[in-house]
């Protein structure tokens, strides 16, 4: 086979893997905007904000460290324990399930029956409001996040294709991983919506919200439910990306990625948000590798939202996404 | 007591249909102008023109410019930050092709360019709305700061790939360039305000103005009743670009003088601007400036109280400000969501009063 050929499925493999990554981010938006028809802009702080605390308690930090010491004088920085990994990430899910009620006690509860675009302006708000938290609590120097993921090149993929085309794929370990996190964590989330009794409920304030509490379902659990498990999917997202890029402020505006990919699968849709990850991180890869040449590189930066402009234009509400019907 | 309507005869229609109808508002309103004209200009400093007034006067712009998008129109916007570095680069391009021409006229043409450029960027808006179009400007934001990063000729190949403000003169006095008094930069950057609010005023209560509030209220209704939301949409995003254009053009050209596009224009700016209006209040002209005051003191005032008065480190103080800000913005949108403009109209209703309230 022709090397360009080749180049070009390596960097298509690397593209859909990238795009899953997009993907777990995108996951969390979708939920929060089934739940509660709040487009959740906070998300990607979320996931740098759980990464933050992940790595806080593991190396042992004393949280507001910096603040403490400035105002008193002192010069504490560490407990002096490291706690493991599975220990350390239990802890941080509580913290974001924590985060996820004094968001609904402190913010959402007071926002109801406010019009949409409100609602996505308080969490910008609280996007900012968390970013500073997580820095004072945590430091804002680049941390390394280790859980024990496994990185760097996979030698038998390496091996194998090298074995059938001369030439072998790189193909990251993390990515793989990151892969089968995704698939799992979306087929658990499927599970749960389809046959779990809160499930339904969660599906039922997705349809209706007043008909959802006529029936006594109650609206604060859910969104204390639905703004937890995205808190979850956000640490997911946040160590796949921590341990890729380090966790540092960046890591929040992978977020920003995550949008073009939701406006691609539709809002609403949970396979929509694989599938347009999907898209996305082909399609950037491969204009990167083919057009960026020509006309100066990095154009990874914009050619998703460009992508994903053109693409509703011909269809507004997205690949999966409910169909818009607009009433007087 | 103090601010009534009482008394305050309007015997022509033009009295009746004036902008200030109450007679304290518009003596209110002319002894800020006389302040503004005749007394900031001869006690300012440097420190208060570019920590204070400069960027107010120019982020007060730039914010009404989205207010009459996002407060009038409805259509939301996350691409001020690209839009900015339209009329930054637009103004950078005339002043080096023509040196000759005035400044004035260079900036005024970078709005229009600016114009040009939204409508453009603003056409989906006929198709894609509500959460899909702000996603949608964000193409805006990002396509337009990468090209001005990666296309040489924005930049004049320059080698630090930034632009920076030749001297210019307006009347002979240097109004940018490195040589520029306080009182210059105040001075123009307050004559653009003033005449751009005017416009901006008698552009949202006219018919202009009521067809965007038209379809900001509900854009099926308004078209069923004779409003052609391809003209009002489209208008409401030309009117906004040029007016963050020329927003861009000043920041870039008076303000700071030298300008890399990634840093200053990027997706932040278009947040900050968002911000600005929100706290201010959407659909106010009144409410873009004082968003954009509060926007512009807070980080002046939190540094002065934190770092030089508690003497926090500077990274800690900056933190905390993120904090204080998104905290603000959530208060705000919980306690009053249509922002400062809407306690200033509260404030009024008591002032009429008081203080006899019955």
């Amino acid at each position: 086979m022709p090397d360009q050929l080749l180049f070009a499925i390596e960097v298509t493999l690397n593209g859909l893997m990238a795009g899953v990554m997009y993907a777990l981010v995108a996951l969390g938006f979708v939920l929060i905007f089934k739940a509660s028809g709040i487009f959740n802009y906070a998300q990607g702080v979320m996931a740098l904000f759980a990464a933050l605390t992940l790595v806080g308690i593991q190396q042992g930090q004393v949280p507001f460290a910096h603040l403490i010491n400035a105002t008193f004088g002192t010069e504490i920085h560490y407990f002096g324990w490291t706690v493991p990994s599975l220990l350390a990430i239990a802890l941080t899910v509580v913290v974001m399930v924590g985060l996820a009620i004094a968001v609904e006690k402190l913010v959402l509860k007071h926002l109801v029956n406010q019009e949409p675009i409100i609602l996505f302006m308080a969490t910008i708000g609280l996007a900012y409001f968390l970013e500073g938290l997580g820095d004072i609590m945590w430091g804002a120097d680049i941390k390394r996040m280790d859980v024990g993921l496994p990185q760097g090149l996979n030698t038998v993929i390496d091996d194998t294709t090298f074995g059938w085309f001369g030439y072998g794929f790189f193909i990251d370990n993390l990515d793989l991983i990151a892969t089968a996190i995704a698939a799992g964590l979306v087929l658990a989330l499927m599970i749960f919506s389809q046959y779990s009794r809160e499930g339904r409920a969660l599906r039922a304030v997705a349809d209706d919200h007043q008909a959802a509490l006529s029936v006594g379902i109650s609206l604060q659990f859910i969104w204390i439910l639905v703004w937890s498990i995205a808190g979850f999917v956000a640490l997911v997202a946040g160590i796949m990306w921590g341990t890729k890029l380090g966790v540092q402020f960046s890591l929040s505006l992978i977020a920003l990625k995550a949008l073009p990919v939701l406006m691609l699968g539709g809002f609403t849709s949970i396979p929509g948000a694989i599938v347009g990850g999907l898209i996305i991180g082909v399609g950037e890869k491969l204009f990167e590798f083919l057009v960026g040449p020509l006309v100066g590189g990095a154009t990874e930066n914009w050619f998703a939202y460009v992508l994903a402009l053109i693409f509703l234009v011909f269809r507004p509400q997205g690949l999966f996404g409910e169909k818009i019907i607009e009433r007087v | 007591m103090f601010y009534r309507e009482a008394g305050d005869f309007s015997t022509t229609y033009q009295q009746d249909s004036q902008t200030f109808p109450i007679k304290f508002d518009r003596y209110r309103y002319y002894i800020v102008l006389a302040v503004a004209f005749g007394i900031i200009p001869f006690i300012i400093n440097d420190y208060w023109a570019s920590a204070v007034f400069v960027p107010f006067l120019i982020y007060a712009i730039a914010a009404m410019g989205l207010n009459i998008l996002t407060g009038y129109c409805g259509q939301v916007s996350l691409g001020t930050g690209g839009f900015m570095a339209v009329g930054a680069y637009a103004c950078y391009k005339l002043m080096t092709a023509f040196p000759d021409v005035s400044i004035v006229l260079h900036v005024l043409l970078s709005g229009f360019i600016t114009a040009g450029v939204g409508v453009l960027f603003g056409l989906p808006s006929l198709r894609i709305k509500g959460f899909y179009l702000a996603v949608a400007t964000l193409a805006a934001q990002f396509f337009l700061v990468w090209l001005f990063n990666r296309v040489g000729w924005f930049y004049n190949y320059s080698a630090s790939g930034q632009i920076s403000a030749p001297e210019r003169t307006v009347f002979s006095i240097p109004v940018t360039g490195p040589n520029t008094e306080a009182w210059a930069k105040y001075m123009i950057c307050l004559v653009f305000v003033v005449v751009l609010a005017w416009v901006a005023r008698n552009l949202t209560r006219g018919a202009l103005g009521r067809q965007w509030m038209a379809i900001r209220d509900m854009d099926i209704a308004a078209e069923i009743i004779g409003v052609n939301p391809l003209k009002a949409k489209l208008t409401a995003f030309a009117v906004s670009s040029f007016f963050v254009g020329i927003a861009g053009a000043l920041f870039f050209a008076v303000y700071l003088g030298a300008v890399e596009v990634g840093e200053v224009f990027g997706i932040q700016k278009s947040f900050l601007v968002l911000f600005m209006i929100i706290i201010g209040g959407l659909g106010s002209i009144f409410g873009s400036f004082a968003g954009a005051a509060f926007l512009v003191l807070l980080p002046v005032l939190l540094k002065n109280v934190l770092v030089g008065g508690l003497g926090w480190p500077t990274d800690l103080a900056a933190h905390l400000e993120l904090m204080i800000v998104g905290g603000l913005i959530i208060t705000f949108l919980i306690a009053e969501p249509h922002g400062l403009a809407q306690l200033w109209r509260v404030a009024k209703e008591k002032l009429r009063l008081w203080p006899f309230p019955h």
